[in-house]
């Protein structure tokens, strides 16, 4: 198998970065790493095993219920993804609210079902489907890294800005609030986008 | 085959989705105690909180047991309801009738015996915050006047903002206020642009003056179905010392 199906999903072809699809989760569950990391396990699962499952029954889909057909699968693996966390990661599955639900609407997975798993073998879909999920949740993963740290301090819910630095401890530091407001998501995607950018010069419109 | 005949369309579709609901019946029939159980177990944590017990890592069932020694149904008339199970309360369905036809409402009090013996009363709390509900309870002392403890919590209203009244600091301001203002019964306001020290009023979070303004119309709404039982009670303390 060809290496770039590994390799594409992750850089060239990273569903946020380049191919600026699923934004809007980027935006909401980035506040913090936990839940991002989270987010990005549940979409990498959700979108390799509908990937797998679609290009198994890809001969037999009537194509005019084509993607009714997808949206039944995706759905399927969506809701066992919340019902599993409300049972095992309650905590999780609170902080995560409606996001969760929400991954069904998620450009990526349809979007790899469409361009990918629909035209190749089981095996290369799923592959293909995990490391878009990966892809994906790579970018959270950085994104969440520096609003977590820069507007609470913290990393995966441990102070590491020492606290006597904080100005109500008589120091001089303060946490940037607005890295918790979804609006900052978007500006620090925007510079990760920039630094990739400014890497790999062939992405450059 | 031709797949795209009506009747090959039909039967695919249906089997699909019968299979699809068969795994999704089984994996929530399955899971359904543990969700339960999680459920419960939150409800119960938060319960406590309001009552200043437990930790991060505390086995809540266990506390529970421990601390919370009865607890009961009371109607806006101040009665207690017989028979009725405050923690299968639903606060959601009886925050409608709180709002709209608050005579019918059903309010949950919960007794606490602490540690040292003291024993205080959890009352509940449910409203309407920014994006949505917003929740809690509230404890008091046996004299039925001083705030022992609160809690909060909420569904999704803004990390950072309103987001704020489920942290420390802004429910630990509710220990030790009164639920009188100048000898009249009153509950504990939500004051914008700080309460100072104020014996009934705790400072909003700036920045969420929606999600404040919530806890205090919440705080409103619940003490006025609990007033007649609470100055009940505080009639009983004051008898009592005397």
């Amino acid at each position: 198998m060809d290496k770039e199906i590994y390799r594409k999903p992750l850089f060239k072809g990273n569903p946020i970065t380049v191919l600026v699809l699923g934004i809007c989760s980027s935006l909401a569950v980035t506040v913090q790493l936990k839940g991002a990391l989270v987010m990005a396990l549940s979409v990498t699962v959700v979108t390799a095993f509908s990937s797998l499952i679609m290009s198994l029954l890809r001969n037999t889909i009537p194509s005019r219920v084509r993607i009714i057909v997808q949206l039944v699968v995706v759905a399927m693996f969506v809701i066992l993804i919340d019902q599993f966390l409300k049972a095992f990661a309650y905590d999780t599955s609170k902080m995560l609210s409606v996001y969760i639900g929400l991954i069904i609407t998620n450009c990526i997975i349809m979007g790899r079902i469409e361009a990918f798993a629909l035209g190749n073998k089981p095996w290369p879909s799923f592959i293909d489907g995990a490391f878009n999920g990966l892809g994906y949740g790579m970018i959270l993963v950085i994104v969440a890294f520096f609003r977590e740290l820069l507007g609470s301090g913290t990393l995966f819910g441990v102070q590491i800005i020492p606290a006597k630095w904080y100005i109500e401890n008589g120091g001089w530091y303060a946490n940037n609030g607005l890295m918790i407001l979804p609006p900052m998501a978007l500006i620090l995607l925007g510079c990760v986008v920039w630094v990739q950018r400014a890497i790999q010069k062939d992405l450059q419109e | 085959m031709n797949t795209n005949s009506n009747t090959y369309t039909v039967i695919y579709t249906t089997i699909l989705v019968v299979v699809v609901a068969a795994i999704l019946a089984f994996a929530a029939s399955a899971l359904k105690d543990r969700q339960e159980t999680n459920a419960k177990l939150e409800k119960m944590k938060t319960i406590l909180t309001a009552a200043n017990i437990g930790d991060e890592n505390a086995d809540w069932a266990a506390l529970y047991q421990k601390h919370i020694t009865k607890s009961y149904v009371l109607n806006p008339q101040g009665n207690v309801i017989d028979g009725a199970d405050a923690f299968s309360l639903d606060m959601q369905s009886e925050y409608a009738l709180v709002k709209n036809s608050p005579e019918k409402a059903r309010l949950p009090l919960y007794v606490c015996t602490l540690d040292n013996g003291q024993q205080v009363y959890i009352m509940g709390l449910y409203g309407a915050g920014l994006w949505g509900a917003i929740w809690g309870y509230i404890s008091v002392e046996q004299d039925f006047e001083t705030v022992y403890g609160a809690v909060f919590d909420h569904k999704s209203e803004t990390p950072g903002l309103g987001a704020k009244i489920a942290e420390n600091e802004f429910r630990s301001q509710f220990k030790g206020k009164k639920l009188s203002d100048a000898g009249k019964f009153s509950p504990v306001k939500v004051v914008k642009g700080g309460a100072g020290g104020s014996a009934n009023g705790v400072d909003a979070i700036s920045g969420a003056t929606i999600t404040s303004n919530a806890v205090g119309t919440m705080m409103q709404q619940w003490m006025a179905g609990y007033e007649p039982f609470i100055t009940l009670q505080q009639k009983a303390a004051k008898a009592d010392k005397e």
